[in-house]
């Protein structure tokens, strides 16, 4: 077993692995895995809570679009989402770089999941509370953007947290395009040294596991501590 | 873009047309048969999460916890690339004898789906009222036998809404196998749009084809949550 499983492979490539050729080259691996899910998950933070705002908008003319666009993307697997930006993104505003267009599709692709949990975070706050708000004076939108959001937001939170470990996951499909991130790296490095593929992919799973595993935790705690402050 | 010439009619007939049908039934087959198998692996998880015996609930909960915490493709290239050493050589030789980037995709598909059934089931079964299982107990049934009998058959029926959405997520997944070169719809799609250069109308056909078949599925559970779940729940 000893000769046959061979970990060196690992260890050799350990910086490769967690941030590329940085340094003196582009930033990879680990790295442009955490940036990409990052800034994808901030921006379709603000995406999310448009199309979620929209979708429920009183006026059938600014909702039925949304809600179409939201169930367009859907119903696409990401890595559609991501061909459709590869191949769209330069025929309307020339050369993008792979790391954008990977961007945009995660936060496309995320913000149509995204509006869903704002939706649902909305309709968790009773009624009575938008009914008061503008009894008191306020327009909808205050009312919205005053009373109802900040509640429901703090509700949104594990679910956010939830989806940003999909994220972490749905970056390795930037592989596709070939942006170096985690998944592209061990690929590389398995064209390269052709004979540990178990140990490479066993690395990265467990890397992958580690960070998904830290946030899902974290996402849990959130939702019972969030669960008792809110019946106090 | 102000320049592209539309050309639909070489997604709609010819050689092009055939490229993309034989693209919807591979995805169609590779989801129907990791459904299955995967239902069948996510009940056993599920009934071993549930177990008195602490070292099976554990690896249950391992389980759950490493396949849903990983990426799927880098599920998938394990068992393309790197199940060769792990597996038994008896394995390996059947595995390459058959269309090994098929098996690879059902079985990473399989174990990837089997954990969030597991989950789906494992919620079906809790909603299921104790002393369900305490009266089936007393009777005589042994734990297995129980939820054989007693508490799987209902279980199942409130798990099928969340089941056939299952079903549409993989069908979706199974798009990742192209990666390993399983002719399915998206790799079809982009193969289509390599030899013709017409990507809008190729892959406007494949997203066509995800939609029709999420609406399909969606209006499906619908309906059946409107008219079966709502008459259990009168009866």
């Amino acid at each position: 077993m000893e000769e046959f499983f061979n970990f060196s492979v690992i260890t050799d490539n350990f910086t490769h692995f967690m941030i590329g050729r940085f340094p003196h080259g582009p930033l990879g691996g680990v790295g442009l895995t955490l940036y990409l899910a990052v800034v994808s998950c901030v921006l379709s933070f603000f995406g999310g809570m448009i199309l979620g705002l929209l979708s429920i908008s009183r006026f059938p003319v600014i909702r039925y679009p949304a809600l179409a666009f939201i169930n367009l993307v859907r119903g696409m697997p990401l890595l559609m989402v991501i061909f459709w930006m590869y191949f769209l993104l330069p025929a309307l505003f020339g050369k993008v770089a792979e790391n954008n267009t990977v961007i945009m599709a995660l936060t496309l692709f995320t913000s149509a999941y995204m509006s869903r949990i704002v939706v649902a975070g909305i309709e968790g706050i009773p009624k009575g509370q938008t009914e008061a708000a503008i009894s008191t004076g306020l327009t909808s939108w205050q009312a919205m953007l005053y009373i109802v959001l900040p509640q429901g937001l703090r509700n949104m939170i594990p679910s956010f947290v939830n989806q940003f470990v999909s994220l972490i996951k749905d970056t390795s499909l930037a592989f596709i395009v070939g942006v170096s991130e985690l998944t592209h790296v061990a690929t590389q490095i398995n064209n390269r040294t052709m004979a540990f593929p178990t140990e490479i992919f066993v690395f990265i799973a467990i890397v992958y596991f580690i960070l998904c595993y830290a946030f899902t935790s974290l996402s849990r705690w959130l939702e019972q501590r969030l669960a008792w402050r809110g019946t106090v | 873009m102000l320049n592209y010439q539309f050309d639909w009619s070489i997604i709609t007939s010819g050689k092009y047309f055939d490229w993309l049908v034989a693209g919807l039934i591979t995805t169609l087959k590779l989801s129907a048969i990791s459904i299955v198998l995967a239902f069948v692996l996510g009940l056993v998880i599920a009934v071993m999460r549930m177990a008195h015996n602490k070292p099976v609930r554990w690896f249950a909960h391992a389980y759950l916890e490493f396949f849903r915490n990983t990426p799927l493709l880098v599920q998938i290239f394990f068992w393309y690339f790197g199940s060769y050493k792990i597996l038994p050589a008896v394995v390996n030789d059947w595995l390459v004898s058959t269309n090994f980037e098929f098996a690879a995709a059902v079985i990473a598909l399989t174990i990837y789906t089997s954990a969030f059934i597991a989950e789906d089931i494992r919620s079906g079964i809790l909603s299921i009222p104790k002393e369900q299982m305490e009266a089936s107990r007393s009777a005589g049934f042994s734990y297995l036998r129980s939820m054989q009998y007693i508490i799987l058959p209902q279980a199942v029926r409130i798990t099928i809404p969340p089941l056939v959405n299952q079903f549409l997520n993989l069908a979706k997944n199974s798009s990742l196998a192209m990666t390993i070169g399983v002719m399915e719809m998206t790799y079809q799609a982009r193969q289509v749009e390599s030899y013709t250069f017409k990507g809008f109308e190729a892959f406007t056909a494949a997203t066509v084809v995800y939609l029709v078949l999420s609406i399909l599925i969606t209006t499906l559970v619908n309906t059946y949550n409107e008219k079966v779940l709502n008459l259990h729940k009168a009866a």
